[in-house]
């Protein structure tokens, strides 16, 4: 059991910066692609997608915060059983929470809370930081990789919840003749829209990729000018 | 509850299945289905650990109900599933080592898999008793396999086509697997009868 995670071959660590590299550079899920079960299916409404994004973050940056406090205490064997079981405690404590604070959110999130246990990002953050880092940055990289994952979510559910009803938060942003595009409510909507904003992304870095490299080549040239 | 046998299987099989409808297990459907011969492996090996944990947790649940402690639940059904997991592991590891080798890293990742979760939590939200359980259990995971195998055959084709760079990877999967829940939509008439 070397390594957990859901996807193959997640990009190496870039430089230290817990916060930003997951709200970012490391977007759980537009570069990582991890956490793909809610991510699809809770994201039909904006509402739906920020509550399931907050409960996420909450989730994180307590079971990261207390992994990474009794990381040394951890028998090296039993680690996964152990985070787990720490994940496990927490989501039962989001699960009464959110039952506290609206109960028509609770319905609409149904059984996804309860599976936050086995989303691959809450599980994968304390295999590959929180359980080798002190507490603060740990508590800064499940804040930010929670907030990432919210935004990813927000990000989908918009432009599930515009095209598929013609509301934005419940409220109506065309006029009535819009015939609202239904089939992004439904399953393979949501497959179609993650899939576009996948390839919008890859486009945008690979774009800022190319003109990196240009600039590089541009200087090495003027270099080589002034060399010779 | 009284659902019929059939509308359970077919529900959990077909119309809702878990894996096309519901989304559930979605990290495995993408990131294992590159070739036929992992895909099958991989879901008659969670086939076998939802069965196992499914039975196993409807006794559990018994127990919690008995003693008044349902807040426990979710940590109890995780540690079955890891228990079951890691009994596979092993299991697997003594019967066959060349397939303990193919399956590597991913026989432990099975405990992440959301779908291994959803089906114990789901039996107990609807009620099921034990054979209602281990029917929702096995069309479940059956429903699973299917979609599994189903984007392996697909993607190995499209390994072989002419796909812009930009396209290839996580997109084009994603992309397939709209077109094979789209198809998936056309069972949910069959709901309504049932």
């Amino acid at each position: 059991m070397s390594e957990i995670s859901c996807h193959p071959a997640p990009p190496p660590e870039t430089t230290d910066r817990p916060f930003l590299n997951g709200l970012w550079r490391q977007n759980p899920v537009f570069v990582m692609v991890l956490g793909m079960c809610p991510t699809l299916a809770i994201t039909n409404s904006v509402r739906n997608a920020l509550a399931m994004g907050l409960a996420t973050t909450f989730v994180m940056v307590c079971s990261n915060g207390m992994i990474s406090l009794i990381r040394k205490l951890i028998p090296k064997q039993v680690r996964i059983a152990t985070y787990i079981a720490i994940i496990a405690t927490w989501v039962t404590v989001v699960d009464y929470l959110v039952k506290a604070i609206s109960i028509d959110v609770y319905k609409a999130l149904g059984a996804y809370i309860p599976l936050i246990v086995s989303n691959c990002l809450v599980l994968e953050r304390p295999e590959a930081y929180a359980g080798k880092k002190p507490v603060g940055k740990s508590l800064l990289d499940g804040l930010g990789m929670g907030l990432g994952f919210a935004f990813a979510l927000t990000c989908l559910g918009t432009v599930r919840e515009v095209l598929g009803a013609g509301t934005f938060l419940g409220v109506p942003l065309f006029g009535h003749n819009f015939e609202p595009w239904v089939l992004f409510l439904l399953p393979p909507g949501g497959f179609i829209a993650l899939a576009m904003w996948l390839l919008t992304f890859t486009l945008w870095r690979e774009r800022k990729e190319k003109l990196r490299r240009n600039a590089q080549q541009a200087e090495l040239r003027q270099a080589m000018e002034v060399t010779s | 509850m009284n659902e019929s046998l059939t509308h359970i299987f077919l529900d959990a099989f077909l119309i809702n299945n878990f894996v096309l409808c519901v989304f559930l297990g979605m990290c495995s459907f993408l990131g294992m289905s590159g070739k036929f011969s992992t895909a099958w492996r991989m879901g008659v090996s969670v086939m076998f650990v939802i069965i196992v944990s499914s039975v196993l947790s409807f006794g559990a649940n018994l127990l919690l109900v008995r003693f008044h402690a349902e807040y426990l639940r979710i940590i109890v059904y995780i540690i079955i599933i890891a228990a079951t997991v890691q009994l596979t592991e092993m299991f697997i590891r003594k019967e066959s080592p060349s397939l303990f080798r193919e399956l590597g890293v991913y026989l432990p990742l099975i405990t992440t898999n959301c779908a291994v979760l959803a089906v114990p939590l789901f039996q107990t939200f609807r009620k099921y008793n034990l054979i209602q359980s281990t029917v929702f259990a096995i069309a479940a995971s059956g429903g699973y396999c299917m979609a599994l195998v189903l984007l392996s055959l697909v993607r190995e084709r499209t390994d072989l086509g002419d796909i812009p760079l930009l396209g290839r990877g996580t997109a084009l999967t994603l992309v397939l697997a709209a077109m094979l829940s789209l198809a998936f939509m056309g069972f949910a008439g069959m709901g309504s009868g049932g």
